[in-house]
């Protein structure tokens, strides 16, 4: 079959038009400008190159080693040096740059340690005009290896979140150790040996029972009030809910 | 400039590229190999850089509601490690504090403005029937939405599963930071590209941790390695009931938070 003329002129420009754009695209235009894997690899360079304001806790040991045999051992052990002392990368390069910020004063621990309602029960917090005011934390507390000077008294010291919803509740003027048997060691190991927690229904009842001699004390017939279920299943005895 | 002096200038600008490009990668044929014949000794410090190999890794962390205590310290790190303007309004990582209250009410507030007192308030717990802390940051997800929307292909997902910003490429539209269902990302006022968490790439290639985990006092972050049989996040994802945000998304997330409360959006 003969094509006509103006069909082979047609696609010979054709031709001419789709071989420009494969050169054009795949041998002018430098690889550079359309190169994913090229861009990112320049990013990723760039972000590597970023340089560091934190040295990490290893680097610290290498010179300070008796603070941190130290701190190994106590409740801070966990801690980075530079969550307390700052950002230190320039100091661990070169110790003579200057030295890392060490906080003195009250301002740094409360940062942690002040009550939170939002914070877990059981982290040690404190409220500041309370306790010791205007003293600097350090006085007390040695922050490498932060044991209390005395062994606390109150059950606040730790427990403040129990303290302070028990204080607006019913049981404000129960001590902790009416329901709580506290073994010495709790006080200096807190996790070795926990408080006791009542176990029975009759403990409860002893106050809130038919017959018992607390006046105030709203009463129910422990032997059927609740079914088979225990008392703090439903009432919490930091914040009985029964009275708004 | 006209349009005939502009297409002169096309003809010629485009195989000029090409060819410098061509000449550039002789050059640096050559200089490899002299390199190589050299066998120069390698700076310091640059090993443990160029032994890193991505494909190695897949990066992703771990967040224990119950341990955060929200003193903002990973959130000041953060600031301090990579630049972040120190305004609020601008976060790589941030603290929300929820507190859920009697009347089914919902309370989201983020933590981050120093020397913010505590409330001091125990009346007002009486109405509260839980409250905790989130810290958030960038997701790092699988499918992220910010590096599909990005018009001009300036965010990616890395080898080793990080989600990187080219600040160079960026054109700031603010595109990618709508699209974030998380809100992790913000507009550098400086740079005027947008900023994000970017796991401190720059730390975590050299074997340390990001500043926040790093910090973070109470071990409530945990920062590790997905590939590694034997890393802390490895362990954590094992121990522990793992919950994402916002899974129904399919971003798939690799934050994974332990003791997720359903509220928390």
């Amino acid at each position: 079959m003969r094509l006509p003329e103006q069909i082979k002129r047609l696609g010979l420009v054709v031709g001419v038009l789709v071989a420009a754009v494969l050169v054009g695209r795949f041998a002018v235009i430098p690889r550079s400008l359309v190169a994913t894997e090229l861009h990112q690899a320049t990013t990723v360079a760039r972000e590597i190159a970023k340089p560091m304001k934190f040295a990490g806790t290893a680097a610290c040991q290498d010179c300070h080693d008796d603070v941190s045999i130290k701190k190994a051992k106590g409740y801070h052990k966990n801690l980075s040096c530079e969550g307390c002392h700052g950002p230190a990368a320039k100091h661990a390069e070169d110790p003579s740059s200057g030295k890392p910020a060490a906080p003195r004063d009250r301002k740094s621990c409360p940062v942690c340690h002040i009550y939170d309602a939002s914070r877990p029960t059981g982290f040690p917090q404190i409220n500041p005009t309370s306790h010791n005011p205007l003293k600097p934390c350090i006085t007390c507390h040695n922050p490498h290896d932060p044991v209390p000077p005395k062994v606390p008294q109150e059950c606040s010291a730790c427990h403040g979140q129990i303290e302070r919803t028990k204080a607006v509740s019913s049981h404000a003027l129960l001590a902790c150790t009416t329901c709580h048997k506290v073994p010495p060691l709790h006080k200096t190991a807190p996790r070795s040996a926990l408080p006791s927690k009542p176990e029975t229904r009759e403990f409860c009842g002893a106050c809130h029972g038919k017959g018992a001699p607390q006046k105030d004390a709203p009463k129910v017939d422990v032997s059927a009030h609740g079914g088979r279920f225990q008392c703090w299943q439903c009432h919490y005895p930091h914040l009985p809910e029964g009275r708004g | 400039m006209n349009k005939r002096d502009f297409l002169k200038g096309m003809i010629l600008f485009f195989p000029a590229g090409g060819l410098l490009e061509m000449a550039a990668n002789a050059a640096a044929k050559e200089t490899a190999a002299t390199d190589a014949a050299g066998a120069q000794p390698a700076a310091k410090g640059a090993p443990a850089a160029s032994a890193y190999n991505g494909d190695k890794h897949y990066y992703g962390m771990g967040i224990e509601i119950d341990k955060c205590i929200g003193c903002s310290r990973c959130v000041e790190a953060c600031k301090a490690e990579n630049d972040v303007p120190q305004e609020p309004f601008y976060f790589r990582t941030w603290i929300e504090r929820y507190v859920i209250t009697k009347d089914h009410g919902v309370i989201v507030e983020s933590i981050n403005v120093k020397g913010k007192a505590a409330k001091e308030t125990p009346q007002e717990d009486r109405d509260v029937i839980r409250t905790f802390f989130v810290p958030k940051l960038c997701n790092h997800c699988i499918h992220p939405p910010c590096v599909q929307v990005c018009p001009v292909g300036a965010t990616f997902s890395t080898k080793d599963g990080v989600v990187l910003v080219d600040s160079e490429r960026c054109v700031g539209c603010r595109y990618c930071i709508q699209a974030c269902p998380y809100g992790a990302r913000y507009l550098h006022p400086k740079t005027r590209t947008a900023d994000k968490c970017n796991f401190c790439y720059h730390r975590v290639v050299k074997g340390l941790l990001p500043a926040c985990v790093e910090v973070c006092p109470t071990q409530a972050r945990i920062f590790g390695d997905l590939k590694s049989k034997a890393s802390r996040l490895t362990r954590f994802y094992r121990m522990n009931k793992i919950h994402v945000l916002k899974p129904a998304l399919n971003t798939e997330p690799k934050v994974y938070y332990a003791g997720l409360d359903g509220e928390v959006r």
